[in-house]
């Protein structure tokens, strides 16, 4: 496994945020994101998020070798500002949701997940 | 082409007018991260599907960016609010151009 330390990415996180946040403060509240405390196998970890009254919710996962993991963008026609999905984690470490509100605001909130076999390739 | 691409969508087949149905989604895939190495130590080259979408009647549901930490297969669930009968169209795009389609009908009453 080709592995980075934990925190080697860190300025890239950062900027990734400033990216999408235009470097905009963000609420502690009002975006959820649901995952495994423990993964067995960081190929494939469920993971849900959910923020009422976003337009859009971009993932991280500050620990991988490449922080992001996806952005999903709702239409007219979500049925709800939440959605399900499979991540890989290189190793343990904080997943971060940031929802960009549709009144302008942004709200982040963060994950620790273990990860006992990590998903990195090999 | 990534080989043995089959999209798979689970779509209630008739709602109500303005009810919010959840759908489900697979697609086949190796989401090749660009970080693994064959054995003779050389990096195999990132090979991924890196968007989904999903419409109903030509109007967007959900747009996904994806990066290669999504995993094998992608999955997704979400929910969609159904206005009239008509067509859910759903979306992958490949790196390497290639773009795979699945339409779902869902009649109202």
């Amino acid at each position: 496994l080709t592995m980075l330390p934990v925190g080697a990415s860190a300025a890239t996180v950062d900027e990734l945020i400033a990216e999408f946040t235009g470097g905009a403060d963000m609420a502690d509240t009002g975006v959820t994101l649901t995952a495994p405390e423990i993964a067995e196998n960081g190929n494939t970890v469920p993971v849900s998020v959910e923020a009422p009254g976003a337009s859009a919710i971009m993932v991280l996962a500050t620990g991988n070798p490449t922080p992001p993991v996806g952005t999903f963008n709702f239409g007219p026609l979500a049925g709800s500002r939440s959605a399900s999905t499979r991540i890989r984690l290189a190793t343990t470490q904080d997943v971060v949701a940031i929802a960009k509100l549709e009144d302008g605001t942004f709200a982040r909130t963060s994950a620790e997940i273990k990860v006992t076999i990590g998903g990195c390739g090999g | 082409m990534a080989e043995g691409v089959t999209p798979r969508v689970k779509v209630p087949k008739k709602a109500e007018a303005g009810e919010v149905i959840t759908i489900k989604t697979l697609i086949s895939h190796p989401m090749e991260s660009g970080q693994r190495k064959d054995g003779d130590g050389n990096v195999i080259p990132r090979s991924i599907i890196n968007r989904f979408t999903a419409e109903f009647n030509g109007e967007s549901v959900i747009d996904v960016k994806m990066e290669p930490a999504m995993s094998t297969n992608p999955y997704f669930e979400f929910d969609a609010t159904v206005p009239e009968a008509g067509d859910f169209k759903f979306t992958w795009y490949d790196d390497d151009g290639s773009v795979y389609e699945e339409v779902k009908s869902i009649t109202v009453g």
